[in-house]
């Protein structure tokens, strides 16, 4: 337990790596490895006496994580070309929210990223009070930095569980971490079905704070059970960071080049395994994060066992990060603005454009919300774009695939982590 | 037990000792998914009979009712000889290996190697299922699995060498015997033994297709393999024909390297035979449910630059220890 306050966090700096600067961001060398693979290669230009194979993987498949829909050109088992077709759970969320009021907006959101939703409610609500420019009381933000945190945690160990699932199936050693990352992530809804009522879609965040207020007893039981989880992070180190075949299938495969994936508009725990030191939590600090230190792990090989490495101190700096803030959660109220669940209750005066973002699981997770200047149209959004980071991490496949294994293809598309709802929203 | 005429005694041993394995067989199936449901913090199954035993027998109730479709464009007659093929095969390697004294189907004096051949012929049925199958994932499957089989055979016979070295006989009995007292393989010559049954373990798991060398299937990447276009009881034959295979190869350990039913003192019998083979079958388990699987390129590269050296410096070093002593 203890361990938990003195784990170290690789920063990249003593473990002898070249650094050069790109665009003002300080890269390793090593992983810049141009030239990257041409996305729009015509496969005629390949070796024309090779047996080409085409591969439609998905929508239906067990390791697309939902219904990614990938077209593998194979030579043999080897990969030639890769093109991604999104698109397959599109429920037109952006169109949605042109319709509905700033306050029904919420719960329509918190079905894009279906893994941690709770981040999807905070970064469109901050979006519309800077909007509106509403303040947001000191103890909301801390419960909406707990909330995040904790979402977090619950978020990297699905990921965890189905990042085995793509390696060991689910009949087998991966199935095994699966039902034991969910037997912890069960303990995470258990606290948040205390919190706000619900599971899984919470509708707790809304425009100038919270819906729900911290239950009597909650922060003691939050702190137990995310002290047990941080005992438990050591277990799966044991069983998966020191299992043989784990560092046989990660080490090596799918390494992500810092420049291509920055110039995708990559973030989060990918571009931190690749050795870019970029966290929003500590860069531009929302909601309580200006009040507490964060730790960003980065590591510098770029691969799928340096992502798995990102994601694990994460989900350890998580756990401490959201029990410190448990320690002095702040008296007052919850939200400057009345609960109120009448449509037209939060009205943006002017049609200004605005950004805010926040670090998803994922990387940054922002919003663009321009406010509707018609005045009876005042309460609803003229347009709400969703810049959702999975959706650019898919962007990342067409350069990773080529030249690799059907195995290592799946491997490198599971360390990426994407979400479909959110990709397609 | 004995009888005078071969074809009767064949008759009447392959009955009790198939049927005998095929239960436990589908009984493996349900104390797998309760041993793995402890594993993960479940409690497997438990609705079907007092804690789930009747379970193995909804399951195969469940898949004779299920459509039976072979689909259009698949090599029919090799889509529907496949299933079959595998079960027969993987039963008839019974037919050599002793249960105990006296309790032996067949008891050839190459019996080692008629096991082994049987187990190389079981590439054949699955490179059918996955040829006729007319499937990417299917195709690639089959592929895969025709590798690794062709690959994995020859440290298998190498390791499976070192008993016949030692026993200076082709004759499962005889190996058996020549353990008797407590000398097993496994554990004398010390070491070399050792690893001789290791190898012949792992090699024998990646012949079987399990995890970690399960590629061929490998649901997280090829949907199912091989067995993507199978439903009910085709489907339900390949199972069974991979836990039958699973099963036997532990008897074959248990026979050439733990002694087969040589027990403490003079209480050798049937029942050592059995324990030591299900302890075999159980630890498969325990690995299938915590090991992940390699890459079909790092298996292969494993197997030509790791198992076969270590093959052949073993039957070298047999051949040196016999001939020293």
């Amino acid at each position: 337990m203890n361990d938990l306050e003195s784990a170290p966090i690789n920063t990249g700096e003593d473990d002898g790596v070249e650094w050069t600067t790109v665009g003002g961001v300080r890269v390793p060398v090593d992983l810049i490895t141009p030239p990257w693979p041409d996305p729009y290669m015509d496969i005629e230009d390949y070796d024309p006496d090779a047996d080409l194979m085409v591969l439609n993987m998905g929508p239906q498949h067990p390791s697309t994580h939902g219904v990614l829909r990938v077209k593998l050109v194979l030579d043999g088992e080897i990969c030639v070309k890769c093109v991604p077709y999104l698109g397959y759970l599109h429920r037109g969320v952006e169109k949605l929210c042109e319709k509905l009021s700033y306050v029904q907006i919420t719960p329509i959101v918190d079905k894009n990223d279906y893994v941690s939703p709770m981040m999807n409610e905070l970064a469109i609500n901050m979006a519309f009070e800077k909007l509106i420019q509403a303040e947001v009381p000191r103890r909301s933000r801390y419960i909406r930095t707990i909330c995040a945190e904790i979402q977090r945690v619950g978020s990297h160990l699905l990921w965890l569980g189905t990042f085995g699932l793509d390696m060991g199936g689910a009949i087998g050693g991966g199935g095994s971490i699966f039902m034991h990352t969910f037997r912890e992530r069960e303990l995470l809804l258990d606290l948040f079905e205390d919190l706000t009522g619900c599971r899984f879609h919470y509708n707790t965040h809304m425009v100038g704070g919270n819906r729900h207020d911290i239950p009597a007893g909650w922060a003691d039981k939050a702190t137990k059970v995310l002290a047990e989880l941080g005992e438990r992070c050591f277990e799966y180190e044991q069983f998966v960071r020191d299992n043989e075949i784990f560092r046989a299938r990660t080490v090596g495969v799918g390494i992500v080049d810092p420049v291509l994936a920055m110039e995708l508009g990559i973030s989060g725990p990918i571009l931190r395994a690749s050795g870019v030191d970029v966290d929003l939590r500590r860069d531009q600090p929302y909601a309580a994060y200006d009040e507490i230190e964060i730790n960003v792990p980065t590591e510098t090989t770029g691969d799928c066992f340096a992502r798995y490495l990102v994601r694990v101190a994460e989900m350890r700096e998580s756990i401490r990060i959201a029990t410190e803030l448990l320690k002095g959660v702040p008296e007052g109220p919850i939200g400057s603005l009345k609960p109120v669940k009448l449509p037209g209750a939060v009205k943006a005066k002017h049609g200004l454009g605005v950004y805010s973002a926040i670090e998803s699981p994922r990387g940054e997770l922002g919003t663009f919300v321009v406010g509707n200047t018609e005045r009876r149209q005042a309460a609803i959004p003229y347009r709400c774009k969703i810049r959702s980071p999975s959706m650019h991490a898919l962007q990342l496949l067409p350069y990773l695939c080529p030249g690799n294994n059907l195995s290592d293809i799946i491997v490198a598309l599971g360390s990426l982590d994407p979400i479909m709802g959110e990709v397609d929203r | 037990m004995t009888f005078e005429n071969p074809w009767i005694h064949g008759l009447v041993m392959g009955l009790i000792i198939g049927n005998v394995s095929l239960a436990i067989t589908g009984y493996s199936i349900w104390f797998e998914r309760k041993f793995a449901g402890r594993m993960q913090n479940r409690p497997g199954p438990t609705v079907v009979g007092p804690w789930g035993l009747l379970q193995p027998v909804a399951d195969v109730l469940k898949l004779m009712q299920k459509e039976d479709i072979t689909p259009r464009s698949a090599d029919k007659a090799l889509f529907n000889l496949a299933p079959p093929l595998t079960v027969f095969v993987a039963l008839s390697t019974l037919a050599v290996v002793p249960v105990a004294p006296g309790w032996i189907i067949a008891d050839l004096h190459i019996g080692i190697l008629f096991a082994l051949a049987l187990g190389s012929l079981m590439v054949f049925p699955v490179w059918m299922a996955g040829w006729a199958s007319n499937n990417k994932y299917a195709l690639l499957g089959g592929m895969r699995s025709a590798a690794q089989s062709i690959s994995y055979e020859i440290p298998l016979l190498l390791s499976a060498t070192v008993p016949i070295i030692l026993a200076d006989s082709f004759r499962i009995t005889d190996i058996v015997e020549a353990q008797l007292g407590g000398n097993w393989f496994a554990f004398w010559p010390p070491g070399p033994g050792f690893a001789a049954f290791g190898l012949f373990f792992l090699c024998s798991l990646a012949e079987s297709n399990r995890i970690p060398f399960d590629i061929p299937e490998a649901e997280s990447e090829l949907v199912a393999g091989v067995s993507t276009e199978y439903t009910g009881m085709k489907f339900g034959l390949f199972y069974l024909a991979e836990y039958l295979h699973t099963f036997i190869i532990s008897m074959v350990a248990a026979a050439l390297f733990l002694g087969g039913w040589d027990g403490p003192g003079d209480h050798d019998g049937f029942i050592w035979m059995a324990l030591k083979t299900l302890t075999l079958f159980v630890f498969i388990f325990w690995i299938r449910w915590s090991y992940m699987r390699y890459r079909s390129d790092q298996l292969m590269a494993m197997c030509w630059k790791f198992f076969l050296p270590l093959g052949l410096a073993l039957v070298m070093f047999s051949a040196l220890w016999v001939h020293a002593s």
